[in-house]
């Protein structure tokens, strides 16, 4: 089993197809979606986790290929230094995914990495510069 | 109505014996305690607060070189110091961009640097006079090797502060953070029921000469800090709804800590200085613990679009701020906060510890900050622009 991070990309044609649909059913994979912005007659966005097994994985994104899906493996993480913050918050402000959030307890900032989209909005919202992209390795 | 001295309150700190709690335990001892016992028993409670405050900067004297210069442009690390002072007299803003990374790099981090004991360049030029001959220097100075540097913030410890949204059709970068299109986010500032001068609505314990922590140290309220604006609506509480009081503050940058000042940059803004201060306030009588007890919910401010576009858009209370969503507009929009809670508490808590430990006295004010000042708008005069 893998974990890949995709962004998707539609187009006017395709954003009516059911493709996650596809993806689930005909290749075995499970799907969290972390941000969508699909709506008729427009192009739309979807980032996602996807899971499987590799061939399932290789064979969902030929599945793509085929429908003029657009699509990009993200390999980039964001990474917290977490020693130089100092938990104002103001990244939360920006952060489209909720994967940056305050704890209501103690009030630290707290960073879930599976709800992260990679979208970089963080790294400059942040007024300490204590967030940046690192390639994760991931193939 | 029982009172205690601030002469008082003094001995038992000598003492070891101040019963002092931070201004979000007060809340709940009052609630189980009641007011009369509860004010017998306590005798101080301590604020904190830890934001972005721009207006901010340190005075450094760098001592006389030989021959000596009377420095007209100086620079520090690339950033500009204000030299219309004495010879090697400089004021450093926070806020002052360097000439390489004027959005990267400022004034904020040449004193963040300072604090942390690290070599700074300096670079300055004179026309050269009689009494001082060098046209110029460079050299490196650090927090030990100069006389003195000390903070001095014209502004700082805002009494509540508008809450900040965005309706215009584009993302904006202010001071309040980043601003998404259509209202689409709230950005707010202060630490609410934990802020100094909310805790001391109407300034009783709170004026001139009040000791503080302030980046680590103790430092004084100097005078009013500018824009001060007691006049603010205030609710029937006294805690003003919106922007009022504020403290110019000073203290020692040679004994402060890079934990309680941090360098920041709001994106297409500039440079700003977080500044961590905490103020202790005495529990001199029932009102004053009563003022104390201020709770996230009772202290309300404004929405503003920071377009420009509508002003006030709506009000808000902390309790409504801190659960993360707000109703504007009759759409549920998501808040974020701008200063640091968890900074904020650790201040008031540390502060607390200092007091019981005998390392921290109350001082008097020596003159109390005006009540009735208001606030003057810029006119646009003189010739050609009638």
């Amino acid at each position: 089993m893998s974990k890949i991070k995709i962004a998707m990309k539609f187009t006017v044609e395709n954003v009516t197809k059911p493709i996650t649909y596809h993806l689930i059913k005909d290749y075995n994979l499970l799907i969290n979606i972390l941000n969508a912005d699909v709506s008729l007659n427009k192009t739309g966005k979807l980032i996602a986790d996807i899971e499987g097994r590799d061939e399932d994985i290789k064979s969902g994104l030929e599945f793509l290929g085929r429908h003029n899906v657009e699509y990009k493996i993200l390999q980039d993480i964001i990474v917290l230094q977490e020693d130089s913050c100092v938990h104002c918050g103001a990244c939360t402000a920006v952060c489209p995914t909720g994967a940056l959030s305050m704890n209501t307890e103690d009030w630290s900032l707290t960073f879930d990495q599976e709800k992260c989209m990679v979208c970089r909005l963080c790294i400059k919202a942040c007024p300490l510069r204590v967030l940046r992209v690192s390639d994760n390795g991931v193939e | 109505m029982a009172y205690k001295s601030w002469e008082e309150i003094n001995e038992k700190i000598q003492s070891g014996k101040v019963v002092v709690v931070t201004a979000e335990e007060v809340i709940k001892i009052v609630e189980e305690k009641g007011v009369k016992k509860a004010a017998e028993e306590i005798d101080v409670v301590t604020t904190g607060t830890f934001g972005p405050m721009c207006s901010s900067g340190v005075f450094l004297n760098f001592g006389h070189s030989d021959p000596p210069i009377r420095m007209c442009r100086v620079w520090l690390n690339g950033v500009r110091a204000y030299a219309g002072v004495a010879a090697v007299d400089a004021y450093l803003g926070a806020t002052e961009p360097s000439e390489s990374a004027p959005m990267e790099y400022g004034g904020a981090h040449v004193i963040e640097e300072l604090i942390a004991g690290k070599d700074i360049d300096l670079y300055a030029e004179s026309y050269g006079t009689d009494c001082y001959p060098r046209k110029q220097i460079k050299t490196t100075i650090n927090k030990y090797n100069i006389n003195q540097a000390f903070m001095f913030n014209p502004r700082n410890a805002y009494q509540n502060y508008s809450a900040a949204t965005n309706m215009s059709d584009r993302t904006i970068y202010t001071y309040m953070g980043t601003l998404l299109p259509n209202g689409g986010n709230i950005t707010y500032a202060t630490s609410g029921e934990l802020s100094p001068l909310l805790n001391d609505p109407e300034y009783r314990t709170i004026g001139i000469g009040t000791k503080v922590f302030i980046g680590g140290t103790h430092g004084f309220v100097a005078w009013e800090g500018t824009q001060h604006n007691p006049g603010q609506v205030r609710a029937e509480n006294g805690v003003p709804i919106g922007p009022a009081g504020t403290l110019a503050l000073i203290g020692d940058i040679k004994k402060m800590s890079t934990r309680y000042i941090r360098a920041g940059v709001f994106e297409k803004y500039g440079i700003t200085l977080f500044v961590g201060i905490g103020i202790p306030i005495p529990i001199l009588d029932e009102d004053m613990l009563i003022k104390t007890t201020v709770r996230n919910r009772d202290i309300i401010t404004t929405i503003v679009d920071k377009s420009g576009k509508y002003g006030v858009v709506g009000t808000v209370n902390y309790e409504q701020l801190r659960s993360g969503k707000v109703e504007l507009n009759g759409r549920i929009v998501p808040t974020a906060p701008l200063s640091s809670l968890k900074m904020s508490r650790e201040i008031a808590e540390v502060l607390k510890n200092q007091i019981k430990n005998g390392l921290f006295t109350l001082t008097k004010p020596v003159e109390k900050l005006p009540s009735e000042a208001k606030v003057n708008k810029l006119e646009i005069r003189g010739h050609g622009n009638e």
